[in-house]
């Protein structure tokens, strides 16, 4: 502990130490800051990870390629379905399945309700961490009518196992697809509720604008992926430059921090590329309602799935930006060796960087838009 | 007194007694219940605005909830940390609360419906409310934790700050008045609008929302609640608190939900002043009884609404907001209605008239938002009060 002394007063001023988290309300699970402070002013914020590590990496190496999906859902438990694909990228890039034109559509369909649910997770409880409970709640009361649909796509409403190797584990049946056309005619001027609500109040901005600055150089060189380097101005979107299943066909934008309120790559920005991103998700959803194809959702693939020894990388646009999994295999059932890379992981070391200066309230917000997400941090 | 079981009692001791006594039967048939209902409701209200259905189990419509809530927080173990002050920690709830109580003394319910008219009531009631910050201090100082030394401080430079402006405000309408007693601010306005001193002038209009911005502050509640911002300081200054220590900030916190606008009313509303309808003193006394309330309960759900709607400011905004808006407003808007006290009455009616109509014309366009808003979202329209 380091101590300043006065010397006109004589009086002694002393950094405190506390221990924001792990069972802190705002850190969204169990993340813990060991934090300096100067009275309200943060001189230093470590991130301490590794409460909710489960040695998913290690299990890889254990179960069955088919087996394995399951797993990969509780690598990020807020958007399952992109732990999913991601790994079956890399499976069946390995073995070179052919995945069916109805089942990548499905996917699509599929992951972009995802984004959807964990977007609105993001931006309602960042609402809530700057003490707007009402949008919070609007938020969940949607995200409800997101998982009834998955509910009715794929029987789980949190940890899916819907994309298997090939395609989908279940095909989406007609009703269901009237049921998201009418979700998605509902949700449309919700986002607009919701940004008179919460986006455009005046408090919400004065307390974001300018808050925790990221520069294209930090985002950059901290390895800031998803909405966080897009709201540093960044155009860089894996749908868009490493495009994988049928994205190329889609027409969408990528929505990228413009410093509407302060200056660019504030909190804010990265706030509101989430807001427009579910605007996209929406026109995407719409698009693939109406491409969707008729077929087969799934490929044949065999039971006893043995890719040829290799490596593969396979990488997907999840909602916390580029997740991807490197899958070795040594030619057996197994995986020889899984590795996950999330996004939130580096987003935490960027923390320590930003939090020098600000106030106890500001790295609350700060943590709340880069959206980091425990079970994704630790695996 | 020579006789019955007090024989013997010096008389002063007797009539002491005799108030304490009361002031339990007034503190459970009344402000007890007050505080818990408007718990109830507040959870009520905000579980409407929020698609929830919100506490309706415990009786009809859950009213009873406070009261099962009471009961259930009496009943848990009564926690004091070892690390803590062992004298202040157990205290510092009940200076809070009774910071809130003594309020009570000088708030007018009706023409003769008060505990006592004191002439200096408003200022009064400003210094013992003070009384909370010191309780809340306490609090944040003897837990012996950090997030309740944060809550603590913050409290304490916050509610010291905004008396500032509250006190400018309340001094606004004691120049109108003539007064510091609470009947006589009262009996200085009259039943119609156009004789609140809300809509005396376009400076006391102002004064209002200044006066009801403070007030929100001065009682912790959203945008202000800072000091147990629950998503930065886990609950600030209650955080090691629990059962009914814990309860007692939360009532008291409820019961000021009331008095705010109790005093709201008084100041600006015309408190219990009624239409001379009937010359029956106790239908009188209900009716008056009646428009205060309904006058005061429209203020707590104002503030619920509030609190359901915004977010929180930072700290430090809530100082800039203090001391570079609030209070040189404050002070304008004195000094503005002290021009407007040479006005002669026929003036002071024509301003009075105007300032109502552009209260009206912002609450038609109020609404006029309100159904911008309802086309283009395109809600469901439903009726269920009963659910």
């Amino acid at each position: 502990m380091s101590e300043t002394a006065s010397t006109e007063t004589g009086f002694f001023a002393e950094e405190m130490t506390i221990s924001v988290g792990p069972q802190h309300p705002s850190t969204h699970g169990v993340l813990r800051f060991v934090v300096k402070t100067d009275g309200e002013v943060i001189s230093e914020a470590i991130p301490d990870v590794g409460y909710l590590h489960r040695s998913i990496e290690k299990i890889g190496e254990k179960v069955t390629y088919h087996g394995y999906v399951p797993y990969t859902d509780r690598a990020d438990y807020l958007a399952a379905m992109f732990a999913n694909q991601a790994f079956c990228l890399a499976a069946e890039k390995l073995a070179g399945t052919e995945v069916t034109r109805r089942g990548e559509f499905c996917r699509v369909i599929a992951c972009e309700l995802n984004r959807l649910a964990s977007h609105l997770i993001s931006v309602g409880t960042f609402g809530q961490d700057i003490g707007a409970m009402t949008p919070f709640v609007h938020a969940l009361r949607e995200r409800e009518s997101i998982n009834n649909l998955m509910e009715e796509i794929c029987g789980a409403r949190l940890t899916y196992n819907y994309i298997r190797i090939g395609g989908v584990g279940y095909d989406i049946l007609p009703e269901t697809l009237t049921r998201i056309a009418e979700f998605l005619d509902h949700f449309t001027p919700i986002v607009e509720e919701f940004n008179r609500l919460l986006s455009g109040n005046k408090i919400f901005i004065e307390r974001l604008a300018g808050v925790a600055v990221v520069s294209k150089e930090d985002a950059l060189s901290y390895n800031l992926v998803g909405p966080n380097l897009r709201g540093s101005g960044i155009k860089w979107d894996i749908r868009r430059d490493i495009p994988y299943s049928v994205y190329p066909e889609l027409d969408f934008e990528v929505p990228v921090g413009t410093a509407q309120v302060g200056s660019l790559g504030d909190s804010y920005d990265r706030f509101w590329v989430r807001i427009r991103e579910m605007q996209e998700s929406v026109k995407i959803l719409y698009q693939c309602l109406k491409m969707l194809p008729k077929g087969p959702a799934i490929a044949k693939v065999p039971k006893k799935f043995r890719p040829p020894a290799g490596e593969c990388y396979a990488r997907v646009e999840a909602p916390r930006g580029d997740m991807g999994f490197y899958v070795v295999s040594d030619g057996s059932e197994y995986p020889y060796r899984v590795r996950i890379r999330t996004g939130s992981y580096t987003a935490m070391s960027i923390i320590d960087k930003l939090s020098k200066g600000i106030m106890v309230a500001d790295l609350i917000a700060l943590i709340g838009s880069l959206d980091v997400d425990a079970p994704e941090i630790d695996r | 007194m020579k006789d019955g079981a007090f024989a013997g009692v010096p008389p002063q001791v007797v009539y002491a007694i005799g108030m304490v006594l009361t002031a339990l039967v007034v503190l459970s048939v009344f402000v007890a219940p007050l505080a818990g209902v408007t718990s109830w409701l507040e959870r009520r209200v905000w579980a409407r605005m929020q698609s929830r259905v919100g506490p309706n189990r415990v009786g009809p419509q859950g009213i009873l909830q406070w009261l099962a809530d009471g009961i259930k927080n009496i009943m848990k173990e009564d926690i004091i940390p070892t690390a803590a002050d062992q004298k202040l920690f157990p205290l510092a709830p009940y200076v809070v609360f009774m910071g809130f109580l003594c309020s009570f003394v000088v708030i007018p319910f009706g023409a003769n419906l008060i505990v006592a008219d004191l002439n200096i009531g408003i200022f009064y009631l400003l210094a013992v409310t003070s009384l909370v910050v010191v309780g809340i201090l306490m609090a944040g100082w003897s837990s012996n934790n950090k997030w309740s030394l944060l809550g603590g401080m913050r409290s304490a430079a916050q509610i010291v700050s905004y008396e500032i402006p509250a006190g400018l405000s309340v001094l606004t309408i004691v120049f109108l008045a003539g007064t510091l007693s609470m009947q006589g601010i009262i009996k200085a306005q009259g039943w119609g609008p156009w004789d609140w001193f809300m809509f005396h002038n376009p400076f006391t209009f102002c004064t209002f929302f200044l006066f009801f911005t403070a007030a929100l502050a001065e009682g912790n509640r959203t945008p202000f609640d800072i000091p147990e911002a629950e998503s930065e300081l886990v609950a600030g200054y209650v955080t090691e608190y629990s059962g009914m220590r814990f309860l007692f900030f939360f009532f008291a916190e409820w019961g000021n939900l009331y008095v705010i606008g109790a005093v709201a009313t008084t100041l600006f509303m015309g408190g219990w002043q009624v239409p001379p309808v009937t010359d029956n003193p106790v239908l009188l006394a209900i009716l008056q009884f009646v428009t205060f309330f309904l006058k005061a309960y429209f203020w707590v759900f104002v503030a619920m609404w509030i609190r359901a709607t915004l977010p929180r400011v930072r700290v430090d905004q809530l100082m800039a907001l203090c001391w570079k808006y609030m209070v040189p407003l404050s002070f304008i808007c004195m000094l503005g209605t002290i021009g407007f006290m040479f006005m002669d009455e026929n003036g002071r009616r024509i301003f009075g008239a105007l300032t109502l109509g552009f209260a009206i014309a912002t609450i038609i366009n109020f609404f006029r938002r309100v159904g911008f808003q309802f086309r283009s979202a395109k809600p469901e329209f439903y009726w269920k009060p009963q659910i």
